[in-house]
């Protein structure tokens, strides 16, 4: 197959970097929500220690 | 524990992946073959390499752990298959858009590089049911080392097969000594590789720290529904 136009590539190129960036961020942003989560509950229960 | 240079280690994948994608689009020059459309070389390949590599490291982390039995290191075994697995969804999806750019087709299965990587993706999916069917910990991680092993033995084995059956392969971009590539294209691909190896490390470590923060937490609790039940007693 010739090489495509680029006006054409360029969507595929752009494609193919956006699934990589969209992929890494999903993954950290699920992550960071785990950790966020873990860092509360720690909260909590040292909350509860003081408490009692 | 594991969290130990992590930031630094997120600093040096993030310069150094911008740097790569920057030369990519300002340095490296279009192939003369397949045009603009090659620039996905410079994404999809360090990908495969390193999800690959994170495949066979996983299986080193198991042959430790069955050797010392030691968790931690199943731990990170399991850690570096997962990413491995992640990696795996983007270099897939990353195929299919060269493929659907070059051929004109999303998928070929007569072309053997995207299907021993899809078989490659596919035996790993199974260690998840396997590792998740298993209650007790201790032959939960023993069961999934194994695995881990045979597979991680797999992956070598498979790699040379794709390469005895060059003939029927898609144009190489790369041969095995890199002769194929002019000067800045190689340099390119391989600040991109360092890139994809540095941001493999670093969400290996990030997961590692959520999980070990995870399991301290749980024995936390544990400890304190202990300490209640002996206080009530």
């Amino acid at each position: 197959m010739p090489a495509l136009p680029l006006d054409e590539a360029g969507k595929y190129v752009a494609g193919a970097y956006v699934v990589f960036v969209a992929l890494i961020l999903i993954y950290v942003a699920i992550i960071g929500a785990k950790i966020a989560r873990i860092d509360r509950q720690i909260s909590e229960l040292a909350g509860v220690e003081d408490d009692e | 524990m594991y969290s130990k240079g992590l930031a630094p280690l997120a600093a040096a994948a993030a310069v150094t992946l911008t740097a790569a994608f920057a030369m990519v689009f300002f340095y490296a020059p279009n192939d003369a073959d397949q045009g603009f459309v090659q620039k996905i070389f410079y994404v999809h390949v360090p990908m495969a390499i390193v999800a690959l590599c994170g495949f066979v490291a996983g299986g080193v982390f198991a042959i430790r752990h069955l050797r010392s039995g030691d968790p931690s290191w199943d731990l990170r075994s399991y850690v570096a298959i997962h990413l491995s697995i992640i990696l795996g969804v983007g270099v897939l999806a990353t195929g299919s858009i060269w493929a659907r750019a070059s051929w004109g087709h999303w998928w070929v299965w007569d072309e053997p590089v995207l299907v021993s990587f899809l078989v490659v993706f596919l035996l790993y999916c199974v260690y998840y049911p396997l590792r998740f069917s298993i209650e007790d910990p201790g032959r939960q991680a023993r069961y999934s080392s194994v695995f881990a092993i045979a597979a991680g033995a797999f992956v070598p084995l498979n790699f040379i097969a794709v390469r005895m059956a060059e003939q029927f392969t898609h144009p190489r971009v790369l041969s095995q000594t890199g002769g194929d590539l002019p000067g800045d294209m190689r340099l390119t691909f391989l600040v991109a590789l360092l890139g994809m190896a540095l941001l493999f490390v670093t969400l290996w470590k990030l997961e590692l720290t959520a999980k070990h923060a995870s399991m301290q937490l749980k024995r936390l609790r544990n400890e304190r529904v202990r300490d209640r039940a002996r206080v009530a007693a």
